[in-house]
């Protein structure tokens, strides 16, 4: 039997891992969308987060300070991908599975060669845990604010705009003296730095920290950039919202996102189809403005053969 | 202000498809001049504002910018004494950016870019009168993204990103090949006050003989990599583009290339 009370008491749980996720997706979408890269590094990075935050709590690191060597973890991960890339010529998506693959060891070294590693809330004061699901709504809220925040006001200062530019005009980013390659391993490194802190919050979450936890990130994180954007650029909504709005709607993405595998784990739908549903939601809506678009080209050109 | 001796440019060098785009190419530019480039397609035109640009490097020969050798200086850092407008109106301006943004980013090039504030309210006064002087009502857009304007609109604003921080040399490249005959004459008209006012040394790549002949006050003409024709002072002020044909036909010693010439 499918009890509605089920679901609603899962959904603050749902509430708080999708903030988790989306703090992953602010991370991707430095890459993805400002960057115009996509870069996989973050599957390995983000587990990356996760091991080396257990490892420094249970070794009696306070929880932020962890968080923090997580972060700069992420960032050296990133400056990998970033070197690999720009100093030796290996393809942006390339270089990305290649840092992805060798984290996979580096994360089983981290841990000790074990394949998880645990950290109990009762024996460690952590930033949030399942077992208090509002206050870890509310500690990851913060998170989010003061992350968006940084990016809101980073990307709108000099060193963030010429990133922003070598994403969007590379010719005329070198023209206008920008360093692109020091921008582009710059937006990586910041990239991945993000999304390792999302892992080291996702491994206080659960209370625990696994080598495949990044397994699929992403894709999760380009399923809440698409979702969060359908919605914020909107014709109702794209007027009124500036950056730090579009920022604040990828987050509500990844929540949107994890409450759909909320409800698809209460429709008791087998956890390990999980992965396929999300890469055909997150298919689905990269095809559907390419479709669109098409669509609506074709009926210009009939449009334009009936006047002729 | 520009000396290039002897550079040398081969393209796909040891194979079937190898080209010697330039060859030991010099020219020396005086402080000021502005110099119309023409010439054939494949003469070499675009290669060499490339290679003075950066785009890659050259295979032999060196590029002096006011006394400093600029040869083996990456293109981004090169972008300090060079300002460019491409021919396709897309290359020149960040799309996904605003208008007063990429505004901004020629502002700072050849300056560190650190932590401040990307656009300045002082420095969009400085944009909103300047853009008011291009005459096209661009001052009452200036958070419109780039993408939404025209492409003679984005030209315009190319040629003033080149220029807002003065270069030592503006280059050129035939940057309105691709707009309409109304449009092209007024992004000219614009080329002209801007190197004008700034008195700007530059080169200037075109299709078009006439504007060849009306517009600097040098001309140059290339064929297979290297300069055939180099005129200055009255010479050219008293150029027609009959001459122009003729002389071409002289120095290249091939009638029939007249026609193409004529034709492109």
């Amino acid at each position: 039997m499918l009890s509605p009370l089920n679901l609603l008491k899962n959904i603050p749980g749902g509430v708080a891992q999708g903030l988790i996720w989306g703090i992953m997706a602010l991370g991707v979408y430095i890459t993805f969308r400002l960057l115009d890269v996509a870069d996989l590094t973050v599957d390995g990075s983000f587990a990356t987060g996760g091991a080396v935050t257990v490892m420094l709590i249970t070794s009696g690191t306070p929880a932020p300070l962890a968080v923090l060597a997580a972060v700069a973890a992420g960032m050296l991960a990133g400056l990998c991908t970033g070197l690999l890339h720009t100093r030796f010529g290996i393809p942006a998506i390339l270089s990305g599975i290649l840092t992805q693959l060798a984290l996979y060891s580096i994360n089983l070294r981290i841990m000790g060669m074990a394949s998880n590693r645990a950290v109990s809330v009762d024996r460690y004061p952590l930033l949030l845990s399942s077992r208090y699901v509002t206050p870890a709504i509310i500690s990851g809220a913060a998170v989010v604010l003061v992350l968006v925040s940084a990016m809101y006001w980073y990307f709108g200062t000099e060193q963030g705009s010429a990133l922003r530019a070598t994403g969007s005009n590379p010719n005329m980013s070198r023209a206008q003296g920008i360093n692109i390659d020091a921008m582009k391993v710059l937006g990586l490194a910041l990239s991945n730095g993000v999304v390792a802190l999302a892992g080291g919050l996702m491994a206080q979450y659960q209370g625990f920290a696994d080598i495949n936890m990044g397994r699929g990130a992403i894709v999760i994180g380009l399923a809440a950039i698409i979702i969060g954007e359908s919605v914020s650029d909107s014709r109702l909504l794209s007027r009124w919202l500036n950056f730090f709005g579009k920022l604040c709607f990828v987050v509500l993405g990844g929540v949107a996102y994890y409450l759909v595998v909320v409800v698809v784990l209460w429709l008791r739908l087998n956890s390990n189809d999980l992965k396929l549903f999300t890469a055909i939601i997150v298919a689905a809506f990269l095809a559907i403005p390419y479709l669109r678009g098409r669509a609506r080209q074709g009926r210009r050109r009939v449009k334009g053969e009936r006047d002729a | 202000m520009l000396e290039l001796k002897k550079v040398t440019k081969v393209f796909n060098p040891g194979t079937v498809n190898e080209r010697v785009a330039l060859k030991d190419l010099s020219l020396s530019l005086g402080d000021g001049e502005f110099v119309t480039v023409i010439g054939g397609n494949g003469a070499g035109k675009s290669t060499m504002l490339n290679a003075i640009a950066g785009t890659w490097p050259v295979d032999g020969g060196s590029i002096v910018i006011d006394g400093e050798d600029i040869t083996s200086l990456p293109e981004h850092r090169r972008a300090s004494f060079i300002g460019r407008v491409f021919q396709d109106p897309m290359m020149g301006t960040a799309p996904n950016m605003q208008l007063e943004e990429n505004l901004a980013l020629a502002y700072r090039r050849g300056q560190r870019r650190g932590l401040g504030w990307g656009v300045t309210k002082a420095e969009r006064e400085i944009y909103r009168e300047k853009l008011r002087e291009l005459g096209l009502g661009l001052e009452d857009r200036m958070t419109a993204k780039m993408g939404l304007l025209s492409g003679g609109q984005r030209q315009a604003v190319t040629l003033l990103m080149a220029s807002l921080r003065r270069p030592k040399l503006l280059l050129l490249d035939e940057h309105t090949a691709a707009l309409d005959p109304a449009t092209a004459a007024t992004v000219l008209e614009i080329s002209q006050r801007i190197v004008e006012e700034n008195d700007l040394t530059t080169l200037m790549i075109t299709h078009n003989m006439s504007d060849a002949i009306k517009y600097g006050n040098r001309l140059i003409m290339m064929d297979q990599g290297s300069i055939i024709l180099d005129i200055s002072g009255e010479d050219k002020k008293k150029l027609t583009k009959r001459d122009l044909l003729m002389q071409f036909a002289a120095v290249a010693g091939r009638q029939e290339e007249t026609d193409s010439v004529l034709l492109s």
